[in-house]
C-alpha cells in the first residue's frame, strides 16, 4: 500500500526532490550565477503544483501512512494558496535582490522547502506531521531572515526569530507531550475521542493550552507577536513579503486543523482562548502602528490585527468560521502581495526606502501607483467596496452566528482605531506637503503588475470571487461538518 | 416590472468617471475642459434619466418599484428599488449633481481627478438612496468616505487635514458599530433583504423583549440595542448634537462643492437611515429611545443657533445653521406621525436646496475674495445687486419664511411635535427666531452697509454661470414653497403605510407584554 501512500503526498514529494535536485545542479556548477533563473523555475514549479492540487483531488479526502497525513479539501485550498503566494513573492523579489547582490541560489530553494514544510503542516493528521511540518517551514524561514548576511538588523532578526521561534516549539511540543500522555495517541483521530467537552482531563486542557500558545507565536498573535515587528524590520524586503504571506496561511489552516481535527469535541475549552487571542491581536495592532514611520514595521503591526481578524472565524468553531477564516486569509495574502509589490518599489538613488515619509506627494508623480495602493490600503482598513471589507463582514457574521458577540464588537472598535494608520499613508500620498525626497521613478513592469492586479482584484472581487468564496465553503466544509 | 433603469442611473456616473481615469491624458487646459464638460454632460443627463423614473412613478403604490435584482457573493443580492421614501432622495442626488460640477468650473488643481471623485460620489449616494440590500447598503454608506475624504483632503482649505481625518475616523467609527449590527440583523432575520422579498425586514419582528446586561435593565431588549447601534451611525452622519463637532470643520475646509454636496446630500443619509431603517424596523426600540432623541434634537436646534450667532466664518455659520435644521428633521421623525414624518422629509428636500444654495453663495464670494470671514466684507450690496437679491432669497428660506419650501417643513415638524411633547415643541419654536436672528445679521454685516472695505471697491456681480447655476435652485424654493403638494403627494402614501406599520408593530409588542405580564 506505500505506493498508494507516495501517491497522495506526490506534489510535496515533487517539490522537495526539486529543491534537492536545483541544489546539487547550483552546486555543482556556477552557483550564484544561476539563482535568477532558479527564483523564476522554483515559481514555476510552485504554480503548476498549484494547479495540480487545485485541478486534481475533486472533493475527495485521502488519508496516508495510517492517518499521519490527510489531503482533503481544506489542505487543497491552504495549498493553493501557499504556493500561488510563495510563487508570487518570489518573482517579486528576483529583480530586488539581485540589485542589492543578495540573491543567492539557497533562497528560492529555501522557500521550496518551508513551502514542503507548510503543504505537511496542513495536511497534518497527527501530532508528529504537525511537528515536522512546523519545523521544516520554520528552520528554512530563520535562515533566509538572515539572507543578508552583513547586515546587523538582518542577522538580528535571524537570530531573534530563531530564539522566538524555538521558544514556541517548545511549548508546542510540551503540549504535545502532555496531549500525548493523557489522551494516549498523537493521532487526531484519537485524540479527538478522548478530547470531549465536560470530560477533558486538567492534563489534556493544558496540552491545548500549550499547542495553542506554540502556534499563536507562529501566526504572531499577541501576546506571542513580540518577534514580529523586528523580523519583518530587518529582513530583506522580500523576505518580510513572503513571512507576511504564506506562512501566516500555513500557521492559521494548522492551527484551524487542529483545533478542529484533534480537539473538535472540546471547542467551549479553547474558543475563549482563541477568543482573547484575537481580540489583543486586534487592538495591539491597531494601535501599535499609529506611531509606526517604518512601512515594514507598520506592516508587521498590520498582520498582527489582521491575524486577530482571522482568529475569529477560527473561534467561532463552526462550518462558516472556516469558510470565513479561509476566504480572510486569501484576502489578506491577495492583498499583501500588492502592498510589498509596492513597498519593493520604493527606492531613492537604487537605495530601498521604508520610511513612509517619502511617500508625501507620491500621488502627483504617480498617480496610477497612487490610486491602486489607495486601494489596497482602503481594502486592508476594511472599508467597503473593497473586498477586505467582505472579508471582515465575514468573519463578522460567522461570530454572531456563534454568538461571540463581544468578540465582534470588539473587532468593530479596534477596525475604526486601525483605519487611522491606513489612512495616514494615504493621506500623506495625496495632500502630504511637498517635498523634494523624491522616490525613483519604477522601472519594475513586474512590481506594477502584481500591484496593479492586486488593486483589480480588491475591486472586481466584490462583484465576483471567481469560484474561491465557493472553494472555501466546500474546504470549511471538508474540515468541519 | 423588470428593468435597469436604477442601476443605469447609479453606475453611469462612476462609468463616466472610469473613461476619465483610463482615457483623459495630460495635465493641460485642454484636458480640464474636457474633463469638466465629460462630468457635466453625465450629470446632467443622470438627472434627465432620473426624470423618466420620477414620471412613472406611481405614488399610490406604497412598495418598492422599479425593482432591479441580481445574485451576489456571499449569498448576498444586488437589490434596488424606489419608494415614495427614498425617490425624492434620488432626484436631489441628481438634480444638484450637474450645479455641483458647474459651480466647480473654477477648480484649477487635478480637475481630473477631482471630477472623479465627484462622479464616484454620485454613484456612493444614489446607491445608499436606492439599496434595497442592508449590506449593500452599508457598502454604499461608507464608501461614500473616501471620496469625500479625499475631496476634502486634496481640494480643501489651510486646516483641511484635522478636518479630512475627523470626517472619516467620525463617520467611520459610528458606522462599524452599525454593521456589527447589521451582521446581527442577518443572524435573527437570515436575510439581509430591506424589503419586498420573500423574508424581508421591514415585515421582520426583533425580539423587543427587556433583558438586563450587568445589571443594566435594557427595556426593548434587543431591538433597543440595534437602534442604538444604528443610532451610533447616523446621529453622526445627520449630525446630531453632540457629535455634531466633525462637521463645521469638514465644511469650512471642504471646497464649495464639497461642503454643497455634503449639506444637501450626504446630511440627508442619515435622516434617510432613521426612515427606512431605525423606525419601520426597530419599533420599539425607537419608542423607547424617542424622548432623548427629542431632546437632543431640540438641544441642537437651540444650541446650534446660538453658537451661529457667534461665528465669525460664514460657512461655519450655515453649518451650525445645518446642524439646527437637522435638528427639526430629527424631531420630525420621532414624533412618529403623518405631519412629523411629512415634515421631516419635506425639510430635508428644501434643506437639500436651500443649504446647497447658500454654501453656493459663500463660494461665490469666496471665488472674488479668497476668504469667508464675515469681517472681511460689507456693503456687498453695491457693487453686487443680483447677488445681494440670491442672497437675501436664500436667507429668507432659511429662516422659514412663508412662501419659500423652508417654512413647509419647520411648520409641519413643530405641529406633528405640539401633539406630542408641548414643552419640547415650545423650546423648539425658539429656534425659529433664534435662526432668524443669526441669518438676518448674517445678512446685514455681509450684504448691507455702506461700501468701505478698499478691498471690495472691484469686486464683480454675479456672471452668468453663476446666474444659471442659481435659477433652478430659485425655482425649486419657490415652488415647493408655495406648492407643497408637489413633494407631500409623493410621500404621502409611504409615510402613511410606515406610521400604521409602525403603530401595528407597538400595539403588537404592547399585547405581548401585557399577555406575558398576566
Amino acid at each position: 500500500m506505500i505506493s498508494a501512500d507516495l501517491n497522495v503526498i506526490l506534489p510535496e514529494i515533487v517539490l522537495s526532490l526539486f529543491a534537492i535536485l536545483a541544489l546539487l545542479v547550483a552546486v555543482y556548477t556556477t552557483k550564484d550565477a544561476t539563482a535568477g533563473l532558479m527564483v523564476w523555475t522554483t515559481s514555476g514549479v510552485m504554480v503548476l503544483l498549484a494547479i495540480w492540487i487545485g485541478m486534481t483531488g475533486g472533493g475527495a479526502t485521502r488519508v496516508a501512512f495510517n492517518g499521519l497525513f490527510i489531503e482533503d479539501g481544506f489542505a487543497r485550498f491552504a495549498k493553493v494558496t501557499v504556493l500561488l503566494s510563495a510563487a508570487a513573492v518570489l518573482t517579486m523579489s528576483e529583480a530586488y535582490m539581485k540589485n542589492r547582490g543578495l540573491l543567492r541560489f539557497e533562497y528560492p530553494m529555501l522557500v521550496a522547502l518551508s513551502v514542503v514544510g507548510m503543504m505537511m503542516m496542513v495536511s497534518a493528521g497527527d501530532l508528529m506531521t504537525l511537528y515536522m511540518g512546523l519545523e521544516l517551514q520554520s528552520l528554512a524561514l530563520y535562515v533566509i531572515a538572515s539572507l543578508r548576511r552583513d547586515s546587523v538588523k538582518s542577522t538580528e532578526a535571524g537570530l531573534k526569530y530563531f530564539v522566538l521561534g524555538a521558544l514556541s516549539s517548545g511549548l508546542l511540543l510540551y503540549g504535545v507531550s502532555l496531549v500525548y500522555g493523557y489522551a494516549g495517541t498523537t493521532q487526531f483521530t484519537g485524540v479527538m475521542s478522548v478530547a470531549k467537552t465536560g470530560e477533558t482531563s486538567l492534563g489534556l486542557l493544558f496540552g491545548i493550552v500549550f499547542i495553542v500558545s506554540g502556534l499563536a507565536f507562529k501566526v504572531s498573535a499577541v501576546p506571542f507577536h513580540m518577534w514580529t515587528p523586528d523580523v519583518y524590520e530587518g529582513a530583506p524586503t522580500p523576505v518580510t513579503a513572503f513571512f507576511a504571506t504564506a506562512p501566516k496561511v500555513a500557521a492559521m489552516a494548522l492551527f484551524a486543523r487542529v483545533l478542529h481535527d484533534a480537539f473538535g469535541n472540546a471547542i467551549p475549552d479553547w474558543r475563549q482562548i482563541v477568543g482573547l487571542l484575537s481580540v489583543l491581536s486586534m487592538f495591539l495592532g491597531a494601535i501599535a502602528a499609529i506611531g509606526q514611520t517604518n512601512i515594514k514595521r507598520l506592516m508587521a503591526y498590520s498582520s498582527i490585527a489582521h491575524m486577530g481578524y482571522a482568529l475569529i472565524g477560527l473561534a467561532a468553531g463552526t462550518q462558516l468560521g472556516i469558510k470565513a477564516m479561509l476566504l480572510y486569509l486569501a484576502i489578506y495574502v491577495t492583498m499583501n502581495i500588492g502592498t510589498f509589490a509596492f513597498i519593493l518599489g520604493m527606492e531613492k538613488d537604487g537605495q530601498p526606502v521604508t520610511d513612509i515619509l517619502a511617500l508625501n506627494m507620491y500621488a502627483k508623480r504617480a498617480p496610477g501607483k497612487a490610486l491602486a495602493m489607495l486601494v489596497l490600503l482602503f481594502s486592508l482598513a476594511g472599508v467597503p467596496p473593497m473586498l477586505g471589507f467582505f472579508a471582515k463582514l465575514g468573519v463578522w457574521q460567522a461570530g454572531v452566528d456563534a454568538g461571540l458577540i463581544w468578540l465582534v464588537t470588539a473587532s468593530a472598535i479596534a477596525s475604526a482605531i486601525g483605519a487611522y494608520y491606513y489612512l495616514r499613508i494615504v493621506f500623506l500620498m495625496y495632500f502630504g506637503s511637498e517635498n523634494d525626497d523624491r522616490l525613483d521613478e519604477g522601472k519594475s513592469g513586474l512590481l506594477s503588475t502584481f500591484l496593479f492586479a492586486s488593486a483589480v482584484i480588491m475591486v472586481v472581487g466584490i462583484v465576483n470571487t471567481f469560484g474561491v468564496e465557493g472553494a472555501a465553503i466546500s474546504a470549511a466544509a471538508t474540515l468541519v461538518n | 416590472m423588470d428593468h435597469h433603469l436604477l442601476s443605469i442611473i447609479t453606475f453611469m456616473p462612476s462609468f463616466a468617471a472610469l473613461i476619465l481615469a483610463i482615457f483623459l491624458r495630460g495635465n493641460d487646459a485642454a484636458a480640464a475642459r474636457n474633463a469638466k464638460w465629460l462630468a457635466l454632460i453625465t450629470t446632467t443627463v443622470t438627472f434627465l434619466i432620473s426624470l423618466f423614473i420620477l414620471f412613472d412613478f406611481d405614488p399610490s403604490n406604497t412598495g418598492f418599484q422599479f425593482v432591479d435584482e441580481a445574485q451576489w457573493l456571499m449569498g448576498l443580492k444586488y437589490r434596488m428599488g424606489v419608494d415614495g421614501i427614498s425617490i425624492l432622495f434620488v432626484m436631489l442626488t441628481t438634480f444638484i449633481m450637474p450645479l455641483v460640477i458647474a459651480a466647480s468650473w473654477n477648480v484649477e488643481t487635478r480637475v481630473k481627478e477631482y471630477m472623479i471623485a465627484f462622479l464616484l460620489l454620485e454613484t456612493l449616494m444614489l446607491g445608499v438612496f436606492m439599496a434595497l440590500d442592508l449590506v449593500l447598503f452599508y457598502l454604499f454608506f461608507e464608501a461614500g468616505l473616501i471620496p469625500m475624504f479625499l475631496i476634502i483632503g486634496i481640494w480643501g482649505g489651510a486646516n483641511r487635514i484635522y478636518a479630512s481625518f475627523k470626517f472619516f475616523l467620525y463617520t467611520f467609527l459610528g458606522s462599524v458599530l452599525m454593521l456589527v449590527a447589521i451582521v446581527m440583523m442577518y443572524a435573527e432575520a437570515g436575510t439581509t433583504c430591506i424589503g419586498g422579498c420573500e423574508v424581508s425586514l421591514l415585515t421582520h419582528t426583533f425580539a423587543s423583549d427587556t433583558f438586563s446586561v450587568a445589571g443594566i435593565t435594557v427595556v426593548g431588549g434587543l431591538q433597543t440595542m440595534m437602534f442604538l447601534a444604528f443610532f451610533a451611525s447616523f446621529a453622526v452622519k445627520m449630525p446630531m448634537w453632540p457629535v455634531h463637532t466633525w462637521l463645521p470643520d469638514a465644511h469650512v475646509q471642504a471646497p464649495t462643492a464639497g461642503s454643497v454636496v455634503l449639506a444637501a446630500i450626504l446630511l440627508k443619509m442619515g435622516g434617510y437611515g432613521f426612515l427606512r431603517f431605525s423606525v419601520p424596523m426597530f419599533p420599539v426600540g425607537s419608542e423607547v429611545m424617542a424622548p432623548l432623541v427629542l431632546w437632543l434634537s431640540v438641544i441642537a436646534i437651540v444650541y446650534t443657533s446660538l453658537v451661529a450667532l457667534v461665528q465669525a466664518d460664514m460657512k461655519k455659520l450655515i453649518a451650525y445653521s445645518s446642524v439646527a435644521h437637522m435638528g427639526f428633521v430629527t424631531m420630525g421623525i420621532f414624533t412618529f406621525n403623518q405631519q412629523g414624518l411629512d415634515g421631516a422629509i419635506f425639510q430635508m428636500i428644501s434643506h437639500g436646496f436651500i443649504s446647497a444654495a447658500l454654501f453656493l453663495c459663500v463660494g461665490v464670494i469666496y471665488d472674488r475674495m479668497h476668504t469667508r470671514e464675515i469681517d472681511a466684507y460689507g456693503g456687498l450690496v453695491n457693487r453686487m445687486p443680483a447677488y445681494a437679491l440670491v442672497f437675501m432669497f436664500f436667507t429668507m428660506a432659511n429662516v422659514g419664511l412663508p412662501g419659500t419650501s423652508g417654512f413647509v417643513g419647520e411648520f409641519l415638524t413643530l405641529i406633528a411635535i405640539f401633539q406630542v411633547n408641548t414643552w419640547v415643541a415650545v423650546v423648539a419654536t425658539s429656534g425659529v427666531i433664534f435662526s432668524a436672528a443669526y441669518a438676518l445679521w448674517l445678512y446685514r454685516r455681509v450684504v448691507l452697509g455702506d461700501l468701505i472695505k478698499e478691498s471690495l471697491r472691484t469686486i464683480t456681480d454675479m456672471t452668468r454661470r453663476e446666474r444659471w447655476i442659481f435659477a433652478p435652485l430659485v425655482a425649486m424654493t419657490l415652488l415647493l414653497g408655495v406648492y407643497p403638494a408637489l413633494v407631500l403627494d409623493i410621500i404621502g402614501p409611504s409615510v402613511t403605510a410606515l406610521v400604521a406599520s409602525y403603530d401595528t408593530a407597538l400595539e403588537a409588542a404592547d399585547a405581548v407584554v401585557q399577555t406575558t405580564s398576566k
